[in-house]
């Protein structure tokens, strides 16, 4: 019994994204292929050296067919997973246990997701048949529900909170207009942000991530062969993933300014990285910012900020491009929208150009500078007091 | 052995519009004062449940052997519509549950059946009354609930002849004396099944048939109860043809007789149901011994005579009608009512269409989705809503009980207001709600102001119905702030 861990047992040795965006003349298909071979390229091998694959999708297919069949896989395995907004991670942890166990030398995990054909604003479900009483609130208003009982419970008045979430919406189109794969790739004003139109509570358009097409993919192998295929591989330090007793919505003691599946997950894989600190280990964390109190809230159950603080560090830009920790240093959901099953991939893509001094000049993080080797990626999936949560380290260096 | 009322309660819906925002959209139309209005989230069965509830919350009651739905509006055709009622009342299953639907007399018919009967029957009423934007309907008419209970007080073993009799721990508060009917085949008012309104004949001739109708019926009532009208301390006439109403007092001969406070020009006249919302405002206000005298004018015409008795001085109402009628809300925009009532079909948000509900899951939750109960972890006492089997603390299996939560009040933890959800009347405001003595859900918060919403706001609970799809109501609960 007991989480055992896989530190520097598994290596990423390549990586592909597509530009995420409104693909209309792009479909599922489409994206698979120029993620898939993106990846194979970055590892130098072709799609005959991969041994099995893993697809996070929440609903843009079903079955591994839905990468098999575009990219004429020769009959291998193919895994699709499915765990809501971190399917993308999810495939990623599968494919990487795989690849720990033994079982295969050479595994690829992909992401996609095609929301973009709905015709709908936000994001659609395909509803489980039901009794007709859950409370009918959509994804933004669930999410909101966390600024006035953070701004309560922290004694954060509500024009200082709505400059919070501003900031973090600010800060995010910031790192965007300098990622050409971004949806979104240009700087926005505090102004216009916070003068948005209102969503759900005081989320404004602005407050919320976008929605988009988007495909991203990791090719991995055990860390003693990843010099194999890549001078400069990434490590698997930490995976890790809670599912909880989704205790927030019948539980009074839950009270909205926290995740709990988010700080369990964390400390699991900082225990599994051997990180202590966090706040002074990791060089940037890329974050599941699906709304910007998201984003406020996960500053504190990741451990970068003291309960109750994160707001303040946020309005001190202790998350920004260039500050102590960056925070989203590609844009984000924010700027690149959520294609559910893709975006824990293209995290993880950020965290594969920045420690690997690969991202452009202009959004290049400063903290690598002073010798840190260490990423953080994490997705949520749910809403506050029900959510899964995902956590991955992944460093530049063994040991 | 007295057979009479036991219980009664009336539902006014919390929103009015005024009748001069007809006139100020149309140009015509309109009137002065005020109509209820059921929000978008109310019908006739919704209403006759919170009256209900406000019956049940009032005193002790029996348990009635039958349930009564009545309306001139039923959500359903084929489908009973008062197993729904039945089921969040929480009333136990060989309840006789039934409807007396379709026409303006249906009440009447239904109370009428009720004081025949031996056993305790609850009558359960409501009405949604619209007319075409315009008419003089849609300015006279409005939207209630009532429900009554009738049951037969016998004597026990030492018990006095003084009155102090229970049946089923509560006493008759007005004793039926008689009454009488006359029924008349003409063509006064009539709806096709399907139609949103109403279409009427010329009022003078309604006016001249009802005449003799409530003549022969006050009579008969008189004749058989041996009283006249000056033993008679209030009378209540209602009924859909105002003309006729207006005539009525004179045409049966009791112009002498004090009139009861018709309510008409507060919450408009709310058709099959006007008369039991008038007789439950006139019992609120009631003294001991009094004679009540209720004339329904519907194809023909029905009386019913009361005696108040020692007890309705101990009865105390859970929420009275003038109580309700004070608490509205005359802020309604003359849009927003014509939207609610489908007369005004507005652009949806760009969200996928609202599905029903589906039977098996409704079938197997019914305690929870009609009765809004939750299961208590015998253990620790922690409450969940909605019930579960495994503990939310320390993960005892199956050892829970069903605990009810309707009536329990609660305190806002958090809230939001949602702009994108689909709703019939947008924003959708959503509060996780904290219950008093444990337990904790989010629910949507109806009857309220998207700017009064803040922590630690007081709320209750609400039967509604959430949406139709497909024909499927989808009746669940919902919270409104407590205003008293």
């Amino acid at each position: 019994m007991g989480q055992q861990g896989i530190k520097d047992r598994v290596a990423i040795v390549g990586m592909g994204c597509t530009k995420f965006g409104e693909h209309w003349e792009r479909s599922v298909d489409d994206m698979v292929i120029e993620a898939a071979h993106a990846a194979y390229d970055s590892a130098g091998i072709e799609q005959d050296d991969v041994d099995a694959f893993w697809l996070g999708t929440l609903g843009s297919g079903t079955s591994g067919l839905t990468i098999s069949r575009p990219l004429k896989i020769d009959y291998k395995p193919v895994t699709r997973v499915e765990n809501m907004c971190a399917s993308g991670s999810e495939a990623f942890r599968n494919a990487a246990y795989a690849v720990a166990s033994g079982a295969f030398d050479l595994v690829m995990a992909i992401g996609v997701e095609k929301l973009k054909d709905s015709g709908m604003s936000g994001l659609v479900g395909s509803p489980i048949p039901d009794d007709g009483t859950a409370t009918n609130i959509t994804a933004p208003a669930s999410f909101s529900l966390l600024a006035p009982a953070y701004a309560e419970k922290y004694g954060v008045d509500s024009d200082t909170m709505k400059d919070v979430m501003t900031r973090i919406a600010w800060k995010n189109h910031y790192n965007g207009a300098r990622n050409p794969r971004a949806q979104f790739q240009k700087e926005v004003s505090k102004e216009t942000i916070a003068g948005a139109p209102l969503i759900a509570g005081q989320l404004g358009v602005f407050d919320c991530s976008g929605v988009s097409d988007g495909s991203a993919a990791a090719i991995l192998c055990r860390a003693e062969d990843a010099h194999k295929y890549t001078d400069n591989p990434l490590y698997v330090k930490a995976l890790a993933f809670t599912s909880g007793p989704a205790a927030g919505p019948l539980d009074p003691e839950y009270d909205y300014t926290t995740f709990n599946e988010v700080a369990r997950c964390a400390a699991d894989a900082y225990e599994q990285a051997g990180v202590t600190n966090p706040r002074e280990e990791i060089a940037m964390a890329e974050v599941h910012d699906c709304f910007t109190p998201t984003e406020l809230v996960l500053m504190e159950d990741l451990g970068f900020a003291e309960r109750g603080t994160a707001w303040q560090e946020v309005l001190d830009g202790t998350f920004d491009l260039d500050g102590e920790l960056p925070v989203n240093p590609d844009g984000g959901l924010k700027s690149f929208g959520h294609p559910i099953g893709a975006s824990g991939l293209r995290m993880l893509f950020e965290c594969w150009l920045q420690l690997r001094g690969e991202a452009p000049e202009e959004r290049t993080i400063r903290s690598i500078e002073k010798g840190k080797t260490l990423a953080l990626t994490h997705n949520l999936g749910g809403r506050p007091g029900e959510c899964v949560s995902f956590a991955s380290v992944v460093g530049s260096e063994i040991g | 052995m007295k057979r009479g009322i036991v219980g009664y309660g009336a539902y006014i819906p919390y929103h009015r519009l005024q009748r001069s925002a007809i006139k100020d959209a149309l140009g015509g139309g309109g009137g002065r004062g005020t109509r209820a209005v059921a929000s978008y989230d109310e019908d006739a069965v919704s209403m006759a449940v919170e009256a209900g509830r406000h019956l049940l919350r009032s005193s002790e009651t029996p348990t009635p052997a039958a349930l009564y739905f009545s309306s001139a509006t039923p959500p359903y055709l084929d489908k009973t519509n008062a197993t729904a009622i039945h089921a969040a009342l929480d009333l136990p299953g060989d309840v006789l549950a039934t409807d007396m639907v379709g026409s303006a007399r249906s009440v009447t018919g239904a109370v009428s059946a009720a004081l025949h009967d031996r056993r305790p029957v609850l009558v359960a009423a409501g009405d949604v009354r619209s007319g075409r934007p315009g008419s003089g309907d849609e300015a006279a008419l409005g939207d209630a609930g009532a429900a009554i209970l009738i049951g037969t007080e016998s004597q026990v073993a030492g018990a006095g002849a003084g009155g102090d009799a229970e049946v089923g721990g509560a006493p008759v508060i007005a004793e039926w004396l008689g009454g009488g009917s006359a029924t008349g085949e003409f063509l006064d008012r009539w709806r096709q099944p399907g139609w949103d309104y109403s279409r009427v004949w010329e009022e003078r001739f309604g006016e001249a048939m009802y005449g003799p109708l409530v003549a022969d019926a006050v009579n008969d009532a008189f004749k058989s109860t041996e009283l006249s009208a000056a033993d008679v301390d209030l009378a209540i006439v209602s009924g859909l043809h105002a003309r006729a109403i207006r005539s009525a007092p004179r045409s049966g001969g009791i112009s002498a007789v004090p009139m009861a406070e018709d309510l008409t020009g507060s919450i408009g006249n709310a058709g099959s149901v006007h008369g039991l919302v008038a007789l439950c405002n006139a019992l609120d206000s009631a003294q001991p011994g009094q004679i009540l005298m209720l004339v329904v004018l519907a194809d023909g015409c029905d009386v019913m005579l009361f005696r108040t008795t020692d007890a309705i001085a101990d009865y105390r109402p859970h929420a009275t009608v003038a109580g309700q009628v004070e608490e509205g809300n005359d802020g309604l925009a003359y849009a927003t009512f014509l939207t609610w009532r489908g007369f005004l079909d507005r652009e949806p948000p760009r969200r996928p269409d609202p599905v029903p509900p589906a039977a098996p899951p409704s079938a197997r939750r019914s305690d929870w989705k009609f009765a809004f109960k939750g299961s208590r972890d015998r253990s620790t006492g922690a409450v969940h809503l909605p019930p579960q089997r495994v503990s939310v603390k320390g993960g005892a299996v199956d050892d829970m009980e069903l605990v009810p939560m309707a009536n329990i009040e609660g305190t806002v933890a958090t809230y939001t207001i949602d702009r994108l959800a689909y709703s019939p009347s947008p924003p959708t405001i959503a509060v996780v709600i904290d219950f008093d003595g444990g337990g904790r859900f989010t629910s949507e918060l109806t009857d309220a102001d998207p700017d009064e919403v803040e922590i630690g706001m007081r709320v209750a609970m609400t039967f509604r119905r959430m949406l139709t799809a497909d024909g499927v109501h989808n009746y669940f609960w919902k919270a409104t702030p407590i205003r008293h």
